[in-house]
């Protein structure tokens, strides 16, 4: 064995980047309508099927906040001659790992489990997705949880400024509350309100099974067949759910400064940000590269400055959440209760700055673009990863091609784009800045910052 | 029916005294890189808790030959990195793209051999103060976030190095000096009390001609003497602590087997048949038949010294903890007297295979197969040990599940703790000692 030792003068030079390819996804359409998507995943010997329904959040009518994630959580809660109970079990006997989300514009439902029950796995989603039992006593439990769950809430800064910032955002819009709901709508809605948005809502034509795992496409088409084949039912034109993604938004025109009492808090939660941009925006390369250098990195210009520099907190991130319609880009931290008016202050600067005071650098860009790209291939590595990638392909009308051009994509933003799009989709002039903390303790800096009359909200938010 | 499930490796040591051990997995074009140290909050003193997470976050801030932030260059290769401290270890993670290895590895070996010239006393106080935020945002503005403090305080006596928890005291974090980070480092960051595991996209000869080149030259250090220590509690303890929370909720905590001793294993099993999904006796009784509370969870915390056995559940609105405690006394009565029934045993055993399969997804981070390696490494002395693991599982029987239930979940031996809202102690169990944790 020869040993060379290392030289410390300069640090190693990485090699070319490896060749990225995206495995092949074989599309399907079910007799019923349902589109079924297959990606052969060998390895360890595993399989996920995640059934992506059109109809999240956004789908909750108006007075009726929490319908969709109800719903979806009554899904496990019996179906046909199985109890709620009878389903956990059968669940836990094949080691099966399921998984809700319920997202702005559609539902997941996830279900991971040995490759040897894969079909009984299939079997078991199929049956709690198309006849869930919707029992009145499971009903009540399940929606009591739910408003119990609301009430501790109100205890937790990150949910109580989450809720809140989210009726700033989208003050009169389907996407202005999260998925939990509100407890005044919880109250008062039914099982009969619950039946209905099932049978409006999960239906073939507007559901995506995708399945990856250690078996053939072969094998994991004739498994979504014998599972999901049966599968009926059609839209009823008015119970179908408008796509909140066509709901006219307000983007705002000036800056707003709002707090949520917190009295004797350690420190302040805050959200800071406004309407931004719709994932299918042309522009999306550009700006996961601009959201990188201001916020979205270890290394960005926010996280640099108010945790490496000023120690005001233990870690800033700044991001886009992605919807079909126009969704937020906003800057969440934690910071020293004493720090609150200088963390936004400064975290206003740095977007500023960004939009042409002090634009990104080259080397900036560069960093930028290595950490997105280099890396890229490990966000592919567990079937659970793969289906879900898969699945924002469908969510957003998105290519299939679309993973092996992104590395390109992402290379080919330069730094004029960078501040372009900063100029274009960040906005000091209508940003809304919001602190879940000491009202007594921060009232007066805060005051001072110039970016809104301060305005007092309900403790819960 | 059972399953080969194998996580194969190669060890090798260097001369210095640095476990290097080595998985192929070729999937994915990446490689992790895991490096444990075998120090954690049990080496602190009292007075000085907290130090051994502080001095990881000085681990990012730049080295000898590399005197910047860690994160710029691993970032640029396209890296994901992070660390972490518990009682017992440290550990440092990067999964970077396989031509980036050796910069991985250049600087992993740059902060053991080269830490010392590159840290200043600003460095150190900026990241004093990061500590005191995360604190701040993970405990004290946190619901419930003080309950870990309170318990490990009751369950170890002060002098024992579990009395304390990994963040450390507030005063403590503050009183802390930059002259104690030289001989922290001397004590315990050094080959011969650190386990480097490489998992992914490359060959064990390799990568042993690669760890040589790199950490072969730092000098060995002394194996630091094993901490010794031992805890018991002799009563029943019942604590209240006053919080800014909605709902009431009561904690349990037993002393368990420590880590991979006997009983460890069933202690695991126990937690599950207890209180996980709605199968589970308690949440069934609690949660879905009673509606007496809004949540119920178990779980055994495996640890080298000794661990601990901790349940908890939230009250409903309105209803009361004694009777939620009562309706657990009885479940866990039950269960020590009758064991679990052969369904339980079936779905427990299921479910642990799954979860040995699933473990063997990821090759790097927390919890991925380049983790587990160093666990198994630096806690059993030899990394060879994925399948005893789930060895220990499948040996497990009714009667040892029982037995296990009967021997350490006994109500005149625990900590009892009731979190209530503030202003509210009556909703406390009766007979409970205000405690309070700063």
């Amino acid at each position: 064995m020869t040993i060379t030792r290392v030289d410390r003068s300069r640090l190693p030079a990485p090699g070319p980047d490896p060749q990225f390819r995206f495995p092949e996804i074989v599309h399907h359409t079910l007799a019923n309508g349902l589109k079924v998507r297959t990606v052969e995943h060998p390895g360890v010997p595993l399989v996920t099927f995640v059934m992506q329904i059109d109809g999240g959040l956004g789908a909750d009518s108006t007075g009726r906040e929490g319908l969709a994630a109800l719903t979806a959580d009554m899904v496990d809660e019996g179906t046909g001659s199985l109890s709620a109970i009878d389903v956990s079990d059968a669940l836990a006997r094949i080691g099966a790992e399921y998984d809700v989300e319920v997202g702005a514009d559609a539902t997941l439902f996830a279900l991971t489990t040995l490759a040897r029950f894969a079909a009984r796995g299939a079997t078991l989603l199929s049956e709690m997705l198309m006849t869930p039992s919707m029992h009145g006593a499971d009903f009540e439990r399940v929606r009591q949880l739910r408003v119990d769950r609301l009430r501790q809430l109100t205890d937790l800064p990150p949910a109580v400024a989450e809720r809140a910032f989210l009726r700033l955002l989208y003050p009169s819009h389907p996407y202005g509350h999260l998925a939990i709901g509100s407890v005044e709508a919880l109250r008062a809605l039914t099982r009969e309100d619950v039946v209905r948005f099932h049978a409006s809502t999960f239906l073939p034509s507007r559901s995506t099974l995708i399945a990856v795992g250690a078996l053939s496409h072969a094998d994991l088409v004739a498994i979504a067949e014998d599972a999901f084949g049966g599968w009926s039912g059609e839209e009823q034109g008015a119970d179908v759910p408008a796509p909140a993604a066509d709901a006219v938004v307000e983007m705002g025109d000036s800056p707003q400064l709002l707090v949520v009492p917190r009295e004797g808090a350690a420190q302040s939660e805050l959200r800071i940000g406004h309407l931004s941009a719709r994932r299918n925006t042309p522009d999306y390369p550009p700006l996961l590269v601009m959201n990188a250098i201001l916020g979205g990195q270890f290394v960005s210009r926010l996280n640099m400055k108010l945790r490496e520099e000023k120690a005001f907190t233990y870690g800033v991130r700044s991001g886009f959440d992605w919807r079909r319609g126009v969704g937020p880009f906003s800057v969440q931290t934690s910071v020293h209760t004493a720090a609150t008016a200088e963390s936004i202050a400064d975290t206003l600067k740095e977007i500023s700055d960004l939009r042409g005071g002090r634009p990104a650098t080259a080397d900036e860009l560069s960093l930028a673009q290595a950490s997105l790209t280099r890396g890229y291939p490990r966000n592919f590595e567990t079937a659970q990863q793969v289906a879900r990638s898969v699945g924002q392909l469908a969510l957003f009308d998105l290519p299939d091609s679309y993973f092996e051009q992104f590395v390109p994509n992402v290379n080919a933003v330069t730094v004029d784009d960078v501040t372009r799009v900063a100029r274009t989709y960040l906005d000091p002039g209508r940003v809304i800045s919001l602190v879940v903390g000491d009202r007594n303790v921060t009232e007066a800096s805060l005051s001072g910052l110039g970016v809104g009359e301060l305005r007092v909200l309900p403790p819960t938010g | 029916m059972t399953t080969a499930i194998a996580l194969p490796h190669a060890k090798r040591t260097l001369p210095n005294g640095l476990d290097v051990i080595v998985h192929e997995d070729r999937r994915v074009p990446i490689v992790a890189v895991n490096l444990w140290y075998h120090v954690g909050s049990k080496n602190e003193r009292s007075g000085r808790t907290g130090f051994a997470h502080l001095f990881e976050h000085l681990m990012f801030e730049g080295s000898e030959h590399y005197n910047k932030g860690y994160f710029f260059p691993l970032q640029q290769a396209g890296a994901l990195l992070n660390g972490s401290t518990n009682s017992d270890r440290t550990n440092y993670w990067e999964v970077v793209p396989t031509t980036s290895l050796e910069l991985a590895l250049w600087m992993e070996s740059d902060r053991m051999g080269y830490l010392l010239p590159a840290l200043t006393p600003e460095r150190f106080e900026t990241q004093r103060g990061v500590v005191l935020n995360e604190r701040r945002q993970n405990y004290e503005n946190r619901p419930y976030g003080m309950a870990l403090m309170a318990i490990s305080a009751a369950l170890y006596p002060p002098d024992h190095p579990y009395h304390w928890l990994t963040i450390g005291a507030a005063d403590d974090l503050r009183a802390m000096e930059f002259e104690d980070v030289r001989a922290f480092f001397r004590a315990y960051y050094h080959p011969a009390n650190a386990s480097l595991a490489l998992a992914g996209d490359i060959n064990a000869e390799r990568a042993f001609q690669l760890a040589e080149g790199y950490f072969g030259d730092i000098p060995a250090g002394e194996k630091p003497t094993r901490v010794r220590a031992e805890a018991s509690v002799a009563r029943e303890v019942r604590l209240v602590l006053e919080d800014r929370v909605e709902l009431p909720r009561v904690y349990m905590a037993w002393h368990s087997p420590a880590m991979f001793a006997e009983g460890d294993a069933e202690a695991d099993l126990l937690a599950d048949l207890l209180a996980n999904g709605k199968t589970s006796r308690l949440y069934r009784t609690l949660v879905y038949d009673k509606r007496l509370a809004v949540d119920v969870s178990a779980f055994q915390h495996s640890r080298e010294l000794s661990s601990f056995f901790l349940l908890a559940s939230t009250a409903a609105p309105g209803q009361s903890l004694t009777e939620i405690a009562a309706v657990i006394d009885e479940r866990i009565q039950a269960l020590a007297d009758e064991g679990p029934t052969v369904p339980e045993m079936e779905r427990g055993l299921a479910q642990a295979e799954a979860h040995f399969m699933y473990r063997l997804q990821t090759v790097g981070g927390f919890g991925g197969k380049s983790d587990q390696l160093n666990a198994y490494n630096v806690f059993r002395g030899d990394p060879d040990f994925f399948g005893d693991d789930l060895g220990r599982y499948r040996q497990a029987t009714a009667k040892s599940v029982g037995a296990t239930a009967r021997k350490y979940l006994a109500f005149d031996r625990r900590v009892l703790l009731s979190i209530v809202p503030r202003g509210q102690a009556a909703f406390a169990l009766p007979g409970s000692e205000p405690v309070s944790v700063s």
